[in-house]
């Protein structure tokens, strides 16, 4: 097991697949000679030329829908768009053609792509460059969305999404792409369905995806440490399909549940994870599910709102204190 | 605006050719052209029955645009993708009728097994890539077809039929822009009917003359007469010849009126009676099947035999196939939304 960065791990998910497949494109705005906003995709022009690495004009709806086009003929097109705010403006592409294409035609037609995008809340970028869009995607019958927590996620679920025949919206975060973690030396796919436990506990189970799943555990050292509460951290890398299974053997062990999401609540990651809770682990729970989210604000500059507008480890202790009276001392 | 048949302008029109297509040739097309017009009033017709639901887009009045374009073209091989209005395309591209028709009666036996309806009739086997709603949503989507194309060294090309409106859409120009810089093999085929639903183009539209915005991204285009099926051919020779030589992407602006509403729910109110009697008489079928006969290569006893058959099959064979079809099974209701059994969904062979 070797450690590397989260960017590292989507740059060799990148080069393992091109390789493998001489009809793997990547496209998007400066992935190219520039090297990738992020680096994931650095020194792979140089290496796959500009035939497969391709730097798209600003023009997020249309490249999306040329990705799109070209994975109806058997390209396999991994498309990053820089900041997952720019997504909206390909949302019909992705919504109206790549979700849609394989039932609206019967089955003859699917659009196996990629799109890989940071979403999320990085430092004072302002309402326009930090917000997720998870939830709007995890909505559209016929997309898959999947949402790396560490490097080994990073990598494995970027190479299944590849080569599955579905569309697969990859979910990142600005913050996480220098975080450091182990990736097995060996190719490894990841599946794209199904939750991780990340840390074991018999307490309280904290259901988290993507950043927040750092949050999830470091409440839960804190929970350890200073209140005795032993709490299970449930990594839900995949947001669509939902693991509801996972969920209720997770909440069947723990009987209480809260769940962090770094996005505002409406109709949210969490709203949804509250209505599998509500359905499906009713008799299971000893006290009323929780739900930790993002004020429900578009995201001020401002340093300081914005730390106040973004839900932290201490929020989740907070909230899990609320579900056992008298320990919160 | 002036927007009858004499608005057609001549100045920038390819030149009309009547020595291109043999006389089989020409009466192979005007078979396949009423075909298409006996087709669609028939479709018209299940309509009212409410045999048919949902919107339904006809193409009465517009024959020539894609059967002149497809004539020039590799039906079957080259690659076509357009929006709603899509049935005569499929068809010219090979599609059966019966199944598109059962297509639109919501059948298992329909080209997209009922679950696409009208505006997305699918015919993959023969290259028809499909019809679209969203006013628009083809441009990109022919072009990455075209991306892909040239990634694996085909000699097809990629033509996308859309209509006047699209025109005013974010893809239109972001499509062109990439086809352009990435050289791709696509032909944009614009069928100008002058109307986007209910609004006449010179209310919605800053440059009337369609080609012309083709030169914002030095993409060459081509402007023919989109009632004459013969111009549409000579056009469109030109254009497939530019695009498959490997010299990128093409723009061929063809006018043309449909004589139905843009939906079935349209009552062309929108529009003169005087207008549309003065684009009847400019009619894509009348005008190849008088120019036959007066070249004494048909009789009109020989196109009214021709009808009564035509009528006959789409009566006895097509909608019979679509009536008698099975509905798809309500069990089957959650199949093709996600690939079924895709090993990389458990993380692959490990």
């Amino acid at each position: 097991m070797a450690q590397m960065m989260y960017w590292e791990a989507i740059r060799r998910a990148h080069d393992e697949e091109l390789a493998h497949d001489p009809l793997v494109i990547a496209m998007g705005e400066d992935i190219g000679v520039a090297g990738g906003t992020y680096k994931a995709t650095q020194g792979l022009y140089e290496k796959y030329g500009p035939e497969r690495i391709i730097d798209t004009p600003i023009s997020e709806n249309g490249y999306t829908g040329i990705g799109i086009g070209a994975s109806f003929v058997g390209v396999k097109p991994i498309i990053e768009i820089m900041s997952v705010n720019f997504a909206w403006l390909a949302t019909d592409q992705i919504v109206n053609t790549a979700a849609k294409v394989r039932y609206m035609s019967g089955g003859q037609l699917t659009a196996p792509i990629v799109i890989r995008s940071p979403g999320g809340t990085a430092h004072q970028l302002g309402a326009q460059h930090s917000a997720r869009m998870e939830k709007v995607f995890m909505g559209i019958a016929g997309l898959r969305v999947v949402t790396p927590s560490n490097p080994r996620q990073a990598y494995g679920l970027l190479k299944s999404a590849v080569r599955c025949e579905d569309p697969v919206f990859i979910n990142e975060h600005e913050l996480m792409y220098n975080l450091k973690g182990e990736v097995p030396d060996e190719e490894y796919f990841h599946p794209l369905e199904g939750s991780e436990v990340a840390r074991p506990g018999r307490d309280v189970t904290l259901l988290g995806y993507n950043i927040s799943v750092h949050w999830c555990l470091q409440a839960a050292e804190i929970l350890a440490r200073e209140h005795g509460i032993e709490a299970e951290v449930l990594d839900l890398y995949a947001l669509s399909p939902l693991d509801r299974a996972g969920i209720r053997a997770s909440v069947a062990r723990t009987h209480k549940a809260v769940v962090v999401e770094e996005a505002e609540a409406p109709v949210g990651v969490g709203a949804e994870v509250m209505a599998v809770l509500n359905e499906e682990c009713f008799f299971d729970l000893d006290a009323p599910p929780r739900r930790v989210s993002a004020a429900n604000v578009p995201i001020p500059y401002n340093h300081a709102l914005e730390k106040a507008a973004i839900p932290n480890a201490r929020d989740v202790v907070a909230a899990v204190l609320g579900l056992f009276p008298g320990r919160n001392n | 605006m002036n927007v009858m048949p004499g608005y057609v302008r001549e100045e920038g029109m390819s030149e009309q050719s009547t020595s291109l297509l043999s006389v089989t040739d020409k009466k192979r097309l005007l078979r396949e052209m009423l075909y298409a017009r006996r087709f669609e009033e028939r479709c018209y017709e299940a309509y009212v029955e409410r045999k048919i639901g949902g919107f339904l887009h006809l193409y009465s009045g517009q024959e020539a645009c894609a059967h002149g374009v497809l004539e020039a073209a590799r039906p079957g091989f080259d690659y076509v993708i357009t929006g709603y209005r899509d049935h005569i395309h499929a068809i010219k591209c090979g599609a059966d009728p019966r199944e598109v028709m059962a297509e639109l009666y919501g059948k298992e036996t329909g080209s997209s097994r009922g679950r696409g309806g009208s505006m997305h009739i699918f015919d993959v086997k023969h290259r028809f890539m499909g019809g679209y709603a969203l006013v628009g949503g083809p441009f990109p989507l022919a072009a990455g077809i075209a991306k892909g194309i040239k990634m694996k060294g085909g000699e097809e090309i990629s033509i996308c039929f859309l209509g006047d409106a699209a025109n005013n859409q974010g893809t239109f120009h972001e499509s062109l822009n990439m086809a352009k810089i990435w050289n791709l093999p696509v032909l944009y085929v614009c069928e100008n009917n002058l109307y986007g639903i209910g609004t006449r183009i010179d209310r919605s539209t800053a440059v009337l003359e369609q080609y012309k915005r083709a030169a914002a991204y030095d993409i060459p285009a081509g402007q023919a007469d989109g009632q004459d099926v013969e111009a549409v051919y000579a056009a469109a020779v030109q254009a497939v010849e530019h695009v498959r030589s490997g010299n990128g992407p093409y723009f061929l602006e063809l006018k043309t009126y449909r004589y139905r509403g843009h939906s079935m729910s349209d009552s062309n109110a929108y529009r003169s009676k005087d207008e549309e009697r003065e684009w009847l008489k400019r009619d894509p079928i009348q005008i190849l099947r008088n120019r036959l006969i007066d070249a004494n290569a048909l009789t009109l006893d020989e196109f009214k035999a021709m009808d009564r058959e035509i009528l006959d099959q789409i009566e006895n064979d097509v909608v019979k196939f679509a009536e008698e079809s099975p509905e798809p099974a309500v069990e089957d209701l959650e199949k093709y939304v996600l690939a079924e059994n895709d090993p990389y969904v458990h993380g692959g062979r490990q």
